[in-house]
């Protein structure tokens, strides 16, 4: 295992300051500054991670040893099944009445002594993250890992308003120092193995011993100690929730390393930025997840660390708490019947670790912060599918079903694909101009529809192909069918169909 | 029994050895095998590249073409998982409930269920004297859970050599649209499956499915690796001496 792994941990994925601008899909990158570059489709950011074998190599032993060990954790508990339905039935039944649980929320918040924000999109966001730590007069913020302070690009914002946020996490830590982008939802660095964490750690870490040795234990306590005196002297903080526990108001966060904790309790400002859909209603259905999630994401029982807190207690812990509810897309995807279903997920990673595309490519290729199986069906509904790159994403898979199969919270991933497909089409109908794979499709469906057209076409095609052939293999087939043979033979057609053998065989 | 016979449209074109062992296939086992002549395509390829409205006709053309048929049963496991477990959806999405109804009426099975499942036949009588190993594609592995059926009428067969293969379970990079949409990722994936199937010392790879034996078969032709890709249902019609 590299060194990552100690960031396994489901709270400590993504990273917040690491130079990817307005990540909200509204195309409002913020007030300031050039918004981000167009991502390119999932294909040709895939095609730039294959080749890079070093990466492929350090992804493939990560995936494989988290396959391992979520397989073996989830074999053990008898009710496993019975486990994964009570939570898909318990995230169902929250989306459904999301609005109470969240206004319920809210009031427990408030009554514990913290502020609630609501933020519609990742701007508004953005503003009250930057508003917040400015009134504090702090230039520098901890981050302890969150998805959802990515998402928003806190770390830009902040970047902008002359405040530098650390992340604290390991894995986090190397993906910052490294200028990187983060691979995996929960071991972020997951792409990189110890030789290079160690010469990134000699080249970008202050005070790391020149005879650092590229054992996974060394890394972590050169992290430790360079992390040790911002921990100290850090008066503002910034984290995600795994879950927010609606009837007490109490934000509960899972962690392998402990740094996140200490993000908790040693600063006088904590500020927790979580998704709308985090919400559980009673600490009863926490039950439920805290077994599905660690057995699913790292293989462990339970995860090292469970840090849960409720608002402020005087005198003990941040004075001030700040608790921002994103929407950013959500409630979108909540008005989908079939796609709703992808805000259930819990964020365990387990689909990532058995999906034989993102083995290969790694996330990035699936842009900027939900890599793998899910990310293929959150970011579209997030963000629409009217860029290209969106658009690519619900093709970003073979449609295999492993990632269904391990899904603790049993979302059909194939089914929801498959669905958003309908959906990219569906806009491109609307163009004035069809594309070349419309109509083809449309006439493929309309010879296909009638089984006179299709013989007659059948037997021109076969003709057709058999031209092209040499040596009784076909090399090269034009326009869109060209992808195929660049890599892969077909055989020749035979000159007689199955229909017209049968036909013979019967006249 | 009469069994109507479903030949996918790229099997009737590319593959049609495929059908006719099945015709052999079930005519030996003493069963009268129809071809209901107003069968084209299933629809599974607009269906899964998202061409919803176009697949809603394929499906009411399909149902068209085999109502009131007892059983059908085809050798391609992605479209019987098609016509199983996507024509419902298909059916709700084009808002049409009597396509729904139609699906509902249909028995549509992949050939190694009805075999094992409905005739009860484990040993098909078949003989082929050849190391061969097994992909179970995904459709048939996951969408219908076929199981140890192919496996079990593989072992049956006299004069096979049936070798384990490595990573089975995992997908060959075929994926319909995948193949040509990400063709370098699907590459890469079928460069691993060939890797296994080459690893094992079989001389045959065989599967339930045309498409992905055509993407796999495809891959181990370029690589000339002296492997054949055979259909299973290739496999299960050939005898020879008793
Ligand atoms: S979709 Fe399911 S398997 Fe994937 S990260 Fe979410 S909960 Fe885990």
């Amino acid at each position: 295992m590299t060194p990552s792994s100690p960031g396994r941990t489901p709270s400590s994925a993504g990273t917040g300051g690491d130079g990817t601008a307005g990540t909200d899909g509204r195309g409002t990158a913020g007030a300031r500054g050039p918004g981000p570059p167009p991502r390119p489709k999932f294909a040709a950011a895939a095609r730039a991670a294959l080749t890079d074998t070093r990466q492929r190599r350090n992804l493939r032993g990560a995936t494989a040893v988290a396959r391992g060990r979520a397989a073996a954790a989830t074999a053990e508990p008898a009710d496993w099944e019975a486990l994964r339905e009570a939570g898909r039935a318990i995230r169902d039944e929250t989306l459904l009445g999301l609005d109470t649980h969240l206004e319920g929320l809210e009031r427990a918040v408030t009554a514990a002594g913290g502020t609630v924000h609501w933020a519609p999109d990742a701007a508004e966001a953005r503003r009250i993250v930057t508003a917040l730590v400015r009134a504090t007069g702090a230039a520098e913020v901890l981050k302890a890992g969150s998805l959802a302070v990515r998402e928003i690009g806190a770390g830009d914002a902040l970047a902008r308003a002359g405040i530098t946020l650390r992340e604290t996490a390991l894995a986090d830590l190397v993906v910052q120092l490294g200028e990187d982008e983060p691979s995996h939802l929960l071991s972020p660095a997951a792409h990189r193995d110890r030789a290079e964490i160690r010469e990134l750690f000699l080249r970008k870490m202050p005070g790391a011993p020149p005879d650092l040795p590229d054992d996974p234990e060394a890394l972590a306590a050169a992290a430790r100690a360079h992390l040790r005196g911002r921990f100290l002297s850090a008066r503002v903080a910034i984290t995600g929730a795994n879950f927010l526990v609606a009837e007490t108001g109490t934000v509960v966060v899972l962690e392998s390393e402990g740094n996140g904790r200490m993000c908790l309790t040693l600063p006088d400002t904590l500020i927790t930025v979580a998704g709308i859909e985090k919400v559980v209603p009673t600490w009863a259905d926490l039950e439920v997840f805290l077994q599905l999630l660690p057995r699913s994401s790292s293989g462990d029982r339970m995860t090292p660390y469970v840090s849960s807190w409720t608002g402020v207690t005087p005198g003990d812990g941040p004075a001030e708490f700040h608790l921002v509810l994103l929407d950013n897309g959500r409630t979108q995807a909540l008005a989908d019947e079939i796609g709703r279903a992808a805000l259930r997920c819990v964020r365990c990673s387990a689909c990532l670790n058995v999906c034989p595309v993102y083995e290969r490519t790694g996330g990035r290729a699936y842009g900027p912060v939900y890599p793998g199986p899910i990310g293929a069906i959150l970011t579209p509904q997030m963000r629409g599918v009217e860029s290209a790159a969106d658009a690519s994403l619900p093709y970003a898979s073979t449609l295999c079903g492993a990632c269904a199969d391990v899904c603790p919270v049993k979302i059909d991933i194939p089914g929801v694909l498959v669905h958003l497909r309908g959906k990219v089409v569906e806009s491109r109908r609307r163009r004035p101009v069809p594309t070349p794979e419309l109509l083809m499709m449309r006439g493929l469906a309309w010879t296909m529809g009638d089984p006179r057209r299709y013989e007659t076409a059948l037997r021109r095609g076969t003709r057709w192909v058999r031209l092209m052939s040499r040596g009784g293999r076909i090399r090269r087939l034009p326009g869109l069918l060209g992808t195929w043979t660049e890599a892969r033979d077909l055989p020749l057609p035979p000159s007689e169909s199955f229909r017209g053998w049968w036909r013979r065989r019967n006249a | 029994m009469r069994v109507a016979l479903f030949v996918a449209c790229f099997d009737d074109a590319m593959f049609p050895a495929t059908g006719k062992a099945v015709t052999v296939l079930l005519e030996r086992l003493g069963h009268e095998v129809a071809y209901p002549p107003g069968q084209t395509c299933c629809g599974q390829v607009h269906w899964t590249t998202g061409y919803h409205r176009e697949a809603a006709a394929l499906a009411r053309a399909f149902t068209g073409a085999f109502e009131g048929c007892e059983v059908v049963v085809t050798p391609s496991a992605s479209c019987a998982a098609t016509v199983r477990g996507a024509y419902p959806r298909i059916a709700r999405t084009a808002r049409d409930p009597a396509l729904a109804r139609a699906a509902e009426g249909l028995a549509v099975y992949e050939l190694t269920e009805f075999l094992v499942d409905v005739l009860g036949a484990a040993d098909v009588g078949a003989y082929f004297p050849h190391r061969v190993t097994y992909h179970p594609t995904c459709q048939s592995a996951r969408t219908l859970g076929v199981a140890d059926r192919p496996l079990r009428l593989l072992r049956a067969v006299r004069g096979l050599d049936l070798v384990e293969l490595p990573a089975a379970e995992e997908c060959c990079g075929f994926g319909g649209a995948f193949a040509m949409k990400n063709a370098d990722v699907s590459v890469a994936m079928v460069a691993d499956k060939v890797r296994h199937i080459r690893d094992t010392g079989a001389d045959v790879v065989c599967a339930a499915d045309n498409s992905c034996l055509a993407h796999i078969g495809g891959a181990l032709s370029r690589l000339r690796g002296g492997v054949r890709a055979v259909h299973l249902a290739e496999i299960l019609a050939e005898t020879g001496p008793s």
